[in-house]
């Protein structure tokens, strides 16, 4: 059986609109219009136990709220959702001791302690046998590389240092499934890379199941073999990578470095950037295969060099937002 | 899993909480000397009182040193456990609510957990001392049941203390105005309760009987203590005040949850 099964989720919530000024908070107290945001409207997906999936989708999509449903934190106004068999908000002390969250833009340190105190202040929160807790924290420890900071203070962390040390403290009742909000913002190169490398060996090593919300496409490239996009409250796009290029559009960019600054034009294919000798193509593989797109360009012009891609996921994803707005509900 | 599991947790917080505070050692040792200065101000304002008129309505120092003395105390009490609800409209607001929620505990036992205020000590220090005095001058110290009484009417007063303190968090569940009207129940009860209730109208007498329980945190057992005749109620009103205010802590627990619910319904 599915490890997650959310189908046809509903939350709605009703937010007061603001007026502007001074003028406008005044008559705010007395008379506050209100608007309904649909946060989810029917969402259904379902995740195995060992998966890493990642979760997109532009502000305000629904993203924060799905994770809240799952986490326990929120209760939906309709539909099922059920984790390892149990339901988030009926059975939240049972289901959270099963779950770890991590969000980049929070910690759940306490702020003026050593590290390792408020370590052992979970391990007893979730009460982990302290034989099972000290092998735990040992291997944590190494993997992410904080020994040396275990006694200092947070407060003291870098970003850095502080969201490993987060990520240590979710994982230190060992839960079989892993929220991971934005755990690379902020970060560094190489902070991110140590923090990718944990990620993908926890879920390869361990099984862990990982759900992740990012903005990063980066992190999504090198760790999500699965995508779910949400937007307005739906899901808008639910597979891998390739199926999510897909959705948004098979189109793919030939770069092109000619010998002579001439112009050029290709059936099939639109110039979508030139600089001197050097073009950027863009065409449909479906209409036109690359090799005779190739055959077509060194037809007419000697070329130096050439370099196909697909587009990249930023744009997909930029597509896909911009798609978003142009038809607001 | 024992029962006594969760205070052993709560032991845990209390110390972590502590040493937390202790990394600004200055602050709370000045903060402290601080509290038992102003409480203690308070009280010498009301020797000059007792010392000018000799007596209030019948009530002489000694008396009324007792009724300041446990209402200090409880309000101390609830004041260093309850720290944390008294900050949570601000936890609310800043969203830390949900990390709460993600714990595998009760909210009320986190918040409550959450933060232990050292700096409160500087109350309960000039509490114990001024009852300390009372006890001594009214000759209580091997009055038996009555300095049961006397111990069981301070834990239920802190117990109707906290519950107020847990009401007013439970507005943040609503409202994200912090309701300074809370705050004529706290620190204007207290304020109240450091007098006999016998001073004051009897409709103030009414709201502090009926509505707020403020009455028995320390009025009406104080007077089976004193020895002297019950004016509210039946005589065993006094010997059940702790369990008064111990059922009010329960209901206020209860408009808890029911804030919690609503809170995980809205989104807040």
């Amino acid at each position: 059986m599915a490890q997650i099964i959310v189908e046809n989720l509903r939350k709605h919530f009703t937010v007061a609109r603001r007026r502007r000024g001074t003028l406008g908070a005044l008559v705010g107290v007395v008379r506050r219009d209100h608007k309904i945001v649909k946060a989810l409207d029917g969402v259904s997906f379902s995740l195995e136990a060992g998966e890493l999936v990642g979760y997109i989708g532009p502000n305000g999509a629904g993203k924060s709220t799905t994770v809240k449903v799952l986490s326990g934190i929120l209760v939906p106004d309709e539909g099922r959702c059920e984790v390892s068999g149990r339901v988030p908000w009926r059975q939240r002390i049972e289901h959270v001791a099963h779950i770890g969250v991590v969000f980049g833009q929070r910690t759940q340190l306490w702020w003026d302690l050593p590290v390792v105190e408020s370590f052992e202040l979970l391990r007893d929160i979730y009460r982990v046998e302290p034989s099972d807790y000290r092998p735990r924290l040992e291997q944590l420890v190494a993997a992410l590389d904080i020994s040396t900071i275990l006694d200092t203070p947070v407060r003291q962390l870098s970003l850095g240092q502080r969201m490993r040390c987060d990520v240590v403290a979710a994982l230190l009742h060992a839960p079989g499934l892993l929220f991971l909000d934005e755990p690379t913002i902020g970060l560094d190169a190489s902070a991110k890379l140590a923090v990718r490398k944990f990620i993908r060996e926890l879920n390869e090593q361990r099984g862990t199941t990982v759900i992740l919300t990012t903005h990063d496409m980066d992190d999504i490239e090198a760790l999500c073999s699965r995508v779910v996009v949400i937007d307005r409250g739906k899901i808008f796009c639910d597979g891998d990578l390739e199926a999510l290029r897909a959705r948004v559009g098979v189109e793919r960019r030939l770069t092109l470095e000619l010998e002579h600054d001439a112009p050029l034009s290709i059936d099939g294919a639109t110039v979508v950037s030139r600089n001197g000798g050097q073009v950027v193509l863009a065409f449909d593989p479906e209409q036109l295969s690359t090799a005779e797109l190739i055959a077509r360009v060194t037809e007419q012009h000697p070329v130096r060099d050439l370099l196909v891609e697909k587009s990249p996921i930023e744009e997909i994803v930029a597509k896909l937002y911009d798609d978003a707005q142009e038809d607001p509900a | 899993m024992s029962a006594l599991e969760p205070l052993r947790l709560y032991g845990r917080y209390f110390a972590t909480s502590i040493r937390s505070q202790l990394q600004y050692r200055a602050s709370v040792v000045m903060l402290t000397i601080g509290h038992l200065l102003m409480t203690g101000v308070e009280f010498f304002g009301m020797w000059a009182l007792f010392d000018r008129f000799g007596h209030l309505q019948q009530w002489r120092l000694a008396e009324v040193a007792l009724l300041y003395g446990m209402a200090n105390i409880a309000f101390a009490i609830s004041e260093a456990v309850g720290r944390g609800f008294k900050a949570f409209g601000q936890m609310v607001r800043k969203g830390d609510f949900d990390r709460l929620l993600l714990r595998p505990r009760g909210t009320a036992f986190q918040v409550c957990a959450q933060h232990f205020e050292l700096v409160r000590l500087g109350r309960l220090l000039q509490g114990l001392a001024v009852l300390g005095y009372a006890i001594v001058e009214l000759g209580l110290l091997d009055a038996g049941s009555r300095l049961l009484l006397l111990l069981t009417a301070i834990i239920g007063g802190a117990c109707v203390f906290t519950g107020l303190f847990i009401l007013q968090a439970t507005t943040a569940f609503w409202t994200v105005e912090s309701l300074e009207i809370f705050a004529t129940v706290t620190y204007g009860g207290v304020e109240t309760t450091q007098y006999p209730m016998s001073i004051y109208r009897d409709g103030f007498r009414s709201v502090f009987t009926f509505v707020v329980p403020l009455v028995f945190v320390n009025y009406v057992p104080g007077l089976a203590i004193l020895g002297r005749p019950q004016t509210i109620g039946p005589w065993w009103l006094a010997w059940i005040s702790p369990l008064i205010g111990l059922a009010f802590l329960l209901l206020c627990l209860r408009l808890w949850r029911l804030g919690v619910r609503h809170y995980r319904s809205t989104g807040s």
